[in-house]
């Protein structure tokens, strides 16, 4: 070996493949390697096994040995009969079940629930499994089309008109909100300091305010019209399908290529003409069932589900506008995130729930459980928007750059090359901030909403259920069901990264 | 000699108070292969960068094709689709395959269907010689096969001109042959070229002119005998000794 002149060497044969030799022998090899290979490990394994010990083994007495499973009120759970020291006490979860799942949703139409739920998974779930086809076609009916049909579903009410009609209705808001201003200016003319100057752009305002009255008077002619007519609803309608198509159609190419695109409009209206005859929504649809009625689990998924949901593209537009160019933008955004992530959720949803109205003119009222949705959504986007940006800044510069060279306009490498991989990027992150929300959701328990918890502490008060150990049932119950739901979104998440990020593997 | 096909003159830029091209002034024909070469930081990269509006300049004035860069966005894209561009780092798009990338801006600049977007794709895969790997990641392949990639995706467009901004300098040195290859074989089809690079080889054997630049300016141009035989200015010939030994 030290001889020198064996230090020049060539190599005749090529070693060849060979499988990797075995690591490990068995289950006490892998126990000496892993758990008892070194003092501290073997500390450390010990407490990690004092640890299991003391809370699996009573969580487990509690739930499964000691447990009370059948019974018709709280004397089924009392120690004295039931001859043991009660764990948890099911049969008061399975009494309480409806309550905790609708909350006082009127029990002879909890059907509308249970159908929305049905529908709700029969479009989430093969969206999830990415092996099924047609995703486009999927996502557009669980965004697009699945909130009406829950929203009329859930909360019942029928249409008066429909796109005509509406968007007259908006274009008169708009119109008297505009007159109402120069009139107030007028008013104040007659007493201010700066009187001619006030009576001037009054007087300009007002004359706006008229010209677009007779701009959209056409519109509110047809629309008083309509309805007059005894078909309001279908008259309506069929003007929106013409007009929305024969957009399309001329936006799609026209005579050239337009065909397609008329073709889906078409089917488009076909299939929420089909929705509107089905539900009866054209004349009255489904009994109301006003939203402080609803509760438990119900309300629990309605908040998350459209707070992940409107959270995600509200996040998105704030990343991009904090490092837009244009400093209106920029400026906006940064303000945006900072206000909504320098408040606590709790302040949000009284302001929400009870400064807002106060603010808003006074024959305009929104629904109590939509002003939490949106406080909740504005909320959480604040966060994603700060999500986002780490994986923006994720992104090197010449990604952008090589796009631009091949003339991508801003939007499409924003939308195809930065955004795709910068989302990959953040994706446990995003999903964290979605599990957080899930869990916050409970907090709308604070402006009187009954999600699942507050549904669960109401159910505690009944005296034909009060147990020592009740509250730990409920408690039990509730923690198994937010952690079914969160251990899901954790696992498909994961199932997820993996899928995406398959080119950072070899 | 035909019409330029880029006409750059008076062109002066700065990065805030640093004054990195210096009126730079430079004519490129149709077919026409130039090698821009100096030392670190003399501004070449800035040049070329120039060219399809990756850099923003203040003064002078370029000309592609007839469309003249300024701050008209619609001249900029219009020139950007005319002017291919390998980076030194390939800059591939990694969460795509290697089709897709060549794929992309045939389907959603020039609006063309995906199944002749793909098949033009293969065409220029097969040219750059790795068809076969066509649903790779980038990140499964060799840097000398991204950059082909890379110059294959440029080519997709069909573009006029082709900018390299050196293309073989992030590469071991057993892959730049292939890379420089592909590029001989790019020159000897007719493409006008304009080359930022540190491989006098590739200069002797392809360009028409080679480009020296220093401190933000054109210290000197010729064609490759001339200026690797009897280079004329001082600096030049300083450079020349350094790098070749």
């Amino acid at each position: 070996m030290t001889d020198l002149a064996s230090s020049s060497f060539v190599r005749h044969d090529l070693v060849n493949e060979r499988p990797a030799p075995v690591k490990t022998t068995g289950f006490i090899g892998w126990a000496r390697t892993r758990l008892f290979n070194s003092p501290t490990n073997i500390l450390l394994t010990i407490l990690g096994a004092l640890l299991l010990w003391f809370t699996i083994v009573p969580s487990v007495k509690f739930l499964m040995v000691d447990a009370v499973w059948s019974g018709n009120d709280r004397t089924a759970c009392l120690a004295e009969n039931a001859g043991f020291a009660v764990g948890a006490c099911w049969p008061y979860i399975q009494a309480k079940l409806p309550q905790l799942i609708y909350g006082f949703y009127p029990e002879a139409e909890r059907w509308r629930v249970n159908l929305t739920f049905v529908l709700a998974a029969v479009l989430l779930v093969p969206m999830l499994m990415p092996r099924l086809p047609a995703k486009g076609l999927n996502a557009g009916l669980f965004f697009f089309a699945l909130p009406v049909v829950a929203f009329f579903l859930l909360r019942g009410g029928g249409i008066s008109g429909f796109g005509l009609s509406w968007t007259a209705g908006l274009l008169e808001l708009f119109d008297d909100s505009i007159i109402g201003a120069g009139n107030v200016l007028l008013n104040l003319s007659k007493t201010s300091a700066i009187a001619p100057l006030l009576w001037v752009i009054g007087n300009l305002i007002l004359l706006v305010g008229t010209a677009i009255h007779w701009l959209v008077f056409p519109l509110i002619w047809l629309r008083d019209q309509i309805q007059g007519s005894g078909q309001s609803v279908w008259a309506d309608f069929a003007i929106t399908t013409a007009v929305v198509s024969l957009i399309a159609f001329v936006l799609g190419g026209g005579l050239r290529t337009g065909w397609r695109a008329l073709a889906a409009s078409i089917a488009t209206f076909v299939a929420i003409a089909i929705v509107i005859k089905l539900m009866g929504l054209d004349h009255g649809g489904l009994p109301i069932v006003l939203t402080n009625l609803w509760g438990g689990l119900l309300v629990t998924l309605v908040v998350s589900v459209t707070g992940i949901v409107t959270s995600l593209p509200i996040g998105i537009a704030l990343a991009l506008g904090r490092r837009s160019t244009i400093p209106l933008i920029r400026i906006f955004s940064i303000a945006f995130i900072e206000f909504w992530r320098g408040v606590p959720l709790i302040t949000v949803l009284f302001f929400a729930t009870y400064m807002l109205p106060l603010f808003l003119p006074g024959n305009f009222t929104v629904d109590g459980l939509v002003r939490a949705l949106i406080g909740i959504a504005l909320f959480t986007g604040a966060y994603q928007a700060e999500n986002v940006r780490g994986g923006l800044a994720a992104i090197p510069r010449g990604q952008g750059e090589a796009a631009a060279a091949l003339g991508l306009s801003w939007w499409k490498t924003t939308s195809l090359i930065v955004l795709p991989q910068a989302l990959r990027h953040v994706i446990p992150n995003l999903v964290n901030s979605f599990i957080s929300l899930f869990k916050d959701t409970s907090l709308v328990s604070i402006v009187a909403l009954f999600d699942l918890l507050g549904s669960l502490r109401a159910s505690f008060s009944d005296p034909k259920w009060s147990t020592p150990s009740t509250a730990f049932t409920g408690f039990a119950f509730a923690g198994i069901i937010y952690f079914i739901f969160c251990f899901g979104m954790s696992r498909y998440s994961l199932f997820v990264e993996h899928r995406l990020n398959a080119h950072r593997r070899n | 000699m035909s019409d330029p096909i880029v006409k750059i003159s008076g062109l002066n830029k700065w990065y805030g108070e640093f004054h990195v091209l210096r009126d730079i002034d430079l004519e490129v024909r149709k077919g026409e292969r130039i090698v821009i070469c100096g030392p670190s930081g003399s501004g070449k990269s800035t040049l070329i960068r120039c060219i399809n509006a990756l850099e923003e300049f203040q003064e002078g004035e370029i000309v592609v094709d007839g469309i003249e860069l300024g701050p008209n966005l619609k001249h900029i894209d219009a020139v950007r689709r005319e002017v291919g561009m390998v980076f030194q780092s390939f800059n591939l798009f990694p969460h795509l395959t290697v089709l897709d990338n060549c794929t992309l801006a045939p389907i959603w600049v020039r609006n063309i269907p995906k199944r002749d977007a793909e098949a033009t794709a293969m065409k220029f895969l097969e040219r750059v010689k790795i068809p076969h790997q066509a649903n790779k990641f980038p990140g499964q392949m060799s840097g000398g096969q991204q950059q082909r990639v890379a110059i294959a995706r440029a080519l997709t467009m069909n573009p006029k001109v082709m900018l390299f901004d050196e293309p073989t300098s992030a590469l071991d040195p057993e892959m730049v042959k292939e890379v420089l290859d592909t590029m001989v074989d790019l020159a000897e089809e007719g493409m006008t070229m304009l080359v930022v690079t540190h491989e006098m080889g590739f200069a002797r054997e392809v360009a028409n002119r080679v480009v020296f630049m220093d401190a933000g300016q054109i210290i000197e141009a010729n064609t490759p005998n001339e200026f690797f035989a009897s280079p004329q200015h001082a600096r030049t010939k300083l450079f020349l000794s350094q790098i070749l030994r």
